[in-house]
């Protein structure tokens, strides 16, 4: 037994690994299946808007099928929509909104209230395929850390977002935001914010790993602290886990699945986790599968009974 | 004892080494907004939009606007460009605002950065129309007044003045911008044949003067009359027992006879 930083590698999680590495093809495709997914719904939600604004798509007959961008919108002239991120942001302007956007405000944070808060950052967001391209090419040339920061910093900015919200009277994170940016431009018409993708591209790749989504983006951070609530999680079966780590090393944002942690709790309980799927499409062994908050409980409890 | 004042040696640097980085991340971070949001004085903005300051913060740079557009008139603006960032915008020489009657760009605006008390199009003032006399047609004495014609409130909005000339020439047609009427949609703008436009859209702050309340314009009918100019009356003297003044010998008939 070697002693690894607190964990001792067992013999059978050296198995669970070389488990993994032996898969067969269909079965290195279909861990693939929530990176797809994923893909599709991101692909999904952006062609909507851009068929919408560009080729005039309209449901029903001479209304727009879903006008807007991420920040606020109208989904077949009926549903507003609309990031509670921004809203409060203009809130915190002085701004008196108006009772469109609040409604469109509450049926988003409902949403994700129910689904989890960072599913927005794993699923929707557009600048999550740029972050993934650059830490999967970070992971495949192997670029060493050159700099550490701590995760926390991004509530920091969080923070920050609010306080110079109320201080310069406009929204300072809607002002600067690369998401924004990136699909306004998109949906819109090119200005320069590809350099700022072309930025958190980089910086991803050689300077820090997961650099913008996992340190510094506001929005992630908001949806975090959202998304503790959340009804979908991911189930920690802690009777068949050999502690063989292959789930931290794609994990975008390893510290939740600290294994003592989510042993007490039986899921991954943080709400910096995004539900992107990667975890479950590739445990070994099946410990974790997305499941629903309430039944979690009962599924590990027959779980540990059957192990007995 | 030592060690404790170590610890809270370390405690103090940490928190300056923290205030540091929340300064100076915080003050690039003003500096941006506010080089941004100050971009460019000169963006045109759609019927209903608030004054530039309430527009900043009101607008969250959605688009639905842009897409309720039927004229694809409304852009936004995209970053890095002169315009402060996400937000609509239209260039009149380009796509002018063809004035709908049902304000669906204003409709679509979910957070009332287009003031939904903007009820009638013709009451929505974008900009306003100046004209450069010395490049206008008319103003130099040929027969044009495009601007005048296309004006979806002529006769209101611009207005034509005569003047006529010797009797070998035919007489000049003056366009009159008139702000009162002007809704800064730019279809003259778009219509002005010269090379470059002599009649284009301005935001009103750029263009417009004020005079100051402390003026009366007493010959026009519309100033209201705050002082009547009655001519000066003295007061009638208090009676006195006091005997007249005594006056000089000499003057009487000047001061008190009829001449």
């Amino acid at each position: 037994m070697n002693d690894l930083g607190g964990y001792s590698v067992r013999a059978d999680a050296l198995a669970s690994t070389e488990k993994l590495h032996k898969r067969s093809i269909g079965a290195r495709v279909w861990s693939w299946r929530y990176i797809v997914l994923r893909r599709i719904v991101q692909v999904g939600v952006l062609l909507l808007f851009i068929g919408t604004a560009h080729w005039a798509w309209q449901y029903p007959a001479k209304t727009p099928f879903l006008s807007g961008n991420l920040s606020a919108s109208k989904f077949i002239g009926l549903i507003p929509m609309a990031d509670p991120f921004a809203t409060l942001q203009i809130f915190l302007t002085g701004h008196v909104l108006q009772q469109e956007v609040l409604i469109g405000t509450a049926i988003i944070f409902g949403f994700y209230l129910l689904l989890g808060g960072r599913v927005f950052c794993a699923w929707v967001c557009p600048v999550n395929m740029v972050t993934d391209l650059a830490g999967w090419l970070r992971t495949k040339l192997d670029i060493r850390a050159i700099v550490h920061l701590p995760r926390s910093v991004r509530y920091f900015i969080l923070a920050a977002a609010l306080v110079l919200s109320a201080v310069t009277g406009v929204a300072a994170f809607e002002w600067v935001s690369p998401v924004g940016m990136m699909h306004r431009e998109i949906i819109f018409g090119i200005g320069f914010g590809f350099l700022a993708l072309l930025a958190i591209f980089l910086f991803d790749l050689l300077i820090l790993k997961n650099g913008w989504c996992g340190h510094f983006c506001p929005l992630g951070a908001f949806w975090s602290l959202v998304g503790k609530a959340g009804l979908v999680k991911v189930r920690f079966d802690k009777t068949n886990c050999t502690h063989c780590g292959e789930c931290a090393k794609v994990c975008p944002e390893p510290q939740v699945l600290n294994l003592k942690k989510i042993e007490e709790r039986g899921m991954v309980f943080s709400g910096e986790c995004s539900n992107c799927g990667r975890c479950t499409a590739l445990c070994p062994e099946g410990s974790l599968a997305f499941d629903l908050r309430p039944l979690i409980r009962k599924h590990n409890a027959r779980a540990e009974q059957s192990a007995v | 004892m030592a060690e404790q004042s170590v610890s809270r040696r370390d405690f103090l640097v940490k928190a300056a080494q923290g205030t540091a980085m929340a300064a100076t991340g915080g003050l690039l971070w003003v500096y941006l907004l506010r080089q941004e949001a100050r971009a460019h004085p000169f963006a045109l903005r759609p019927p209903g939009a608030l004054t530039e300051k309430d527009f900043n913060a009101a607008c969250i740079k959605c688009g639905q606007c842009v897409v309720s557009c039927p004229y694809d008139t409304l852009k936004l603006a995209g970053s890095g460009g002169d315009l402060p960032i996400g937000m609509p915008y239209f260039e009149p020489r380009k796509i002018p605002c063809y004035l709908c009657p049902d304000i669906p760009c204003m409709k679509a605006c979910p957070t009332g950065a287009l003031s939904p008390e903007l009820k009638n199009i013709n009451d929505s003032r974008m900009g306003l129309a100046v004209i450069d006399l010395e490049n206008c047609l008319s103003w130099k004495g040929l027969r044009c007044e495009i601007c005048h014609r296309e004006c979806p409130l002529k006769g209101k909005a611009i207005t034509l003045e005569m003047h006529p000339r010797q009797l070998s020439k035919h007489a000049m047609f003056y366009p009159i911008v008139n702000s009162d009427a002007c809704t800064g949609c730019g279809i003259c703008e778009k219509a002005c044949p010269t090379t470059e436009a002599a009649i284009r859209i301005l935001p009103h702050s750029m263009v417009q003067g004020k005079i100051g309340e402390h003026y009366r314009l007493g010959w026009t009918f519309e100033t209201e009359i705050t002082q009547d100019f009655k001519p000066y009356e003295a007061p009638a003297p208090a009676p006195s027992d006091a005997p007249p003044p005594k006056k000089a010998p000499g003057m009487d008939y000047l001061n008190e006879g009829g001449l």
